[in-house]
């Protein structure tokens, strides 16, 4: 296996004292594959994201981008490495007040000097990768959930990113929606040779598309990783439960409670 | 026991831990202000959506001002005969307080909540953390030239009310009342300075208007990202900006006109 | 909303600024008077200048001929030195004495001009040699009490004899 171009080395990290999200996770992502972290709500999926785009700081390890350590205060070093990456928010985070068209702009008019002209072109040859060239002239109160989130990933490839990141972007689509998705990620990543990291919680649509998976709990550490065919044939309790979606297993069902006769106050 | 006392302890120093905060925030602000010069149309988009749009609301409450001073000023100087000074009482009254202060709580009740609202939504909707992994400063692009927009189109918009209630004055005073036109006129531009007070008028609108754009602003960054947070936040930003303009206000005018 | 447009509103918003600023300080205000015409300087020296605020008006026979620029106090002879401000077209002979009189009975103080018979005028920079400082109210009202009781004593002392 060659160098990584990520690499989370043993990371730990809260947004406050009493809550650790994270708890000393290592996590690998190879250049040019489509790789998914798997994992229920809450188990730190979306600040792997953040931490990876220098959004906070590891309380304790590293997060390491094509060999340097990214360092979350350093304002030039982070500019430099968001330029490198392109981010698919869970909702689209679509700038509101702009149309469809003027959103996928955005990023060149902030950061090259191309004339009108060629923007124009390079917009629509984004959103025609994401089928949605004719929606240019809409705002984006105009548009549904799937097509934002397509916008919003035609965005975030509009300066032709190394690495993009999704998070959750299966979360509420329609089965074509979410057909559509899944192929424009595989096919973006292998057209391009660039990275992707896909933060989900749907298993099957991750393994059509993913080389490889990470597999986190609400616990916030790394139950288990490998390819999809390894993980489904996984005989360890909490990957099965997840992959199978089976109810109960080592994640409860029961949030913590007293028993139901106290409850109930019956007695036995 | 202790409670009362660690409450009012960890009160205090939540109080100064959020004064740091917003001292950092504004600081940002003026940090991010020459770049947002730099590209001034999008300081003009926002002035176009902070003052344009507040026009109908200040011209309406200017000339309402006005004819509501004209009358009780009368109904004040005509027992002592004195309604010539009708005019030079209302200029004077509006330019130096109450164009600058009314015109500054109105626009903390329009321009200011729809500016809180509008960054805590973007807040919400996780644009600012967009803009930020595409390696854009929100603070230059999206706060910076709100908070310009809001420092020139405040002294305007007090100009307006000031301009609008002399002239609401005039038609109730001499169109309606009678009073002398000649004298409306000619005793108030003996009396007003222009340094002095319309002058001393603007610098405080320039002020409000510092301090009502900031706090909306601050309010709406700062603001959590729930529909209850976000309604909160603008209600905040109405409250501590009207105190706030109200006790610069006392500052100011101490400070200007403390010698006749 | 078009850019153009946006940027045609904002113009427009802030012309109306500026037409606002002038009406109040043309017509609204004392900008009006003075500041672009051509004047000349002239000093006068009091005992008291009473009220006198700078931007006084300075008049003669009731017409406003200049502004009073400034009050200082002569460290050497303790006068009060006015300094003010005269149109060029209103030219006053040598003697012209300066007065602190008030407007109307409560009113503000300006300095009133009477002019004198000299063939030659003031020019800028001369020291007007009468003046008469200000009434100032109190000793007004001493004097009055003193010559009140200076009558009785005298009518009393003569009716003594």
């Amino acid at each position: 296996m060659s160098q990584p171009l990520i690499r989370i080395d043993h990371v730990t990290f809260g947004y406050d004292a009493s809550r650790t999200i994270l708890n000393d996770v290592s996590l690998e992502f190879q250049r040019g594959k489509v790789t998914a972290i798997l994992g229920g709500s809450g188990c730190g999926k979306t600040t792997l994201l953040r931490l990876i785009g220098g959004m906070v700081s590891a309380n304790k390890g590293q997060v390491v981008f094509d060999g340097e350590v990214v360092d979350a205060r350093n304002k030039e070093q982070l500019f430099k490495l968001r330029r490198r990456l392109g981010m698919l928010f869970q909702f689209g985070a679509l700038f509101t007040d702009l149309t469809v068209f003027e959103n996928v702009a955005f990023p060149l008019r902030e950061h090259t000097d191309l004339p009108e002209t060629m923007i124009r072109d390079i917009v629509l040859m984004k959103l025609n990768a994401v089928g949605l060239r004719g929606a240019a002239p809409l705002r984006i109160s105009q548009v549904s959930g799937g097509m934002a989130r397509r916008i919003a990933l035609a965005r975030s490839m509009a300066l032709d990113p190394e690495v993009v990141m999704y998070d959750e972007p299966f979360a509420g689509l329609d089965p074509i929606s979410m057909g559509v998705t899944a192929n424009l990620i595989r096919r973006l990543n292998d057209t391009t040779g660039g990275t992707s990291l896909v933060v989900s919680h749907d298993v099957q649509e991750c393994f059509m598309i993913c080389d490889y998976a990470y597999l986190m709990s609400s616990r916030g550490v790394v139950v288990a990783h490998g390819r999809p065919e390894e993980l489904n044939a996984s005989e360890d309790p909490e990957v099965r439960q997840f992959i199978r979606g089976e109810p109960d297993g080592p994640v409860r069902f029961h949030y913590p409670a007293r028993p139901l006769a106290e409850d109930l106050q019956v007695k036995a | 026991m202790t409670n009362p006392i660690t409450w009012l302890g960890a009160g205090t120093l939540n109080w100064l831990r959020s004064m740091g905060a917003a001292t950092y925030f504004f600081v940002d602000l003026l940090k991010n202000s020459p770049a947002a010069v730099r590209r001034f149309m999008l300081v003009v988009a926002q002035i176009h959506a902070i003052g344009n749009l507040s026009l109908v609301i200040i011209l309406a409450s200017g000339v309402a001002v006005g004819f509501v001073l004209a009358l009780q000023m009368y109904y004040a100087l005509v027992t002592y005969g004195a309604t010539e000074s009708l005019g030079l009482i209302v200029n004077l009254a509006l330019v130096r307080e109450l164009g600058p202060v009314v015109t500054a709580l109105l626009f903390a009740g329009r321009a200011g909540t729809s500016l809180t609202a509008e960054i805590g939504l973007m807040k919400a909707g996780e644009q600012l953390a967009a803009m930020e992994m595409m390696a854009i400063d929100p603070k230059s692009r999206v706060l910076a030239p709100r908070f310009l927009g809001g420092i020139v189109s405040m002294p305007i918009l007090a100009i307006l009310f000031s301009t609008v209630g002399i002239l609401g004055a005039y038609v109730v005073a001499v169109l309606l009342i009678g009073v002398d036109e000649g004298n409306f006129w000619s005793i108030m531009q003996g009396r007003v300075d222009v340094w002095r007070d319309v002058g001393n008028g603007i610098v405080k609108s320039a002020v409000f208007g510092l301090i009502c754009t900031f706090v909306a602003l601050y309010q709406g960054y700062e603001t959590e990202a729930t529909p209850e947070g976000v309604a909160y936040a603008t209600t905040r930003t109405v409250v501590i900006s009207s105190l706030g303009v109200l006790g610069m206000d006392f500052i100011l005018t101490a400070l200007m006109f403390s010698t006749p | 909303m078009s850019k153009k447009g946006i940027e045609t509103l904002v113009g427009a918003f802030v012309l109306l600024g500026i037409l606002g600023l002038l009406f109040l300080a043309l017509k609204a205000a004392n900008l009006a008077s003075f500041s672009s015409r051509d004047t000349y300087t002239l000093q006068a020296r009091f005992d008291n200048i009473g009220g006198l605020k700078v931007r006084a008006p300075v008049r003669s026979a009731g017409v406003t001929v200049g502004r009073v620029s400034g009050i200082s106090l002569d460290g050497k002879t303790y006068q009060g030195v006015v300094t003010m401000e005269l149109e060029k077209g209103f030219q006053f002979p040598k003697d012209t004495s300066a007065k602190i009189l008030t407007a109307g009975l409560l009113g503000d103080q300006y300095i009133g001009l009477e002019p004198g018979g000299d063939e030659k005028n003031l020019i800028a920079g001369d020291v007007i040699k009468q003046t008469q400082s200000a009434v100032v109210l109190e000793n007004l009202i001493g004097q009055f009490l003193f010559n009140k009781a200076a009558d009785a004593g005298s009518g009393e002392g003569g009716g003594k004899k």
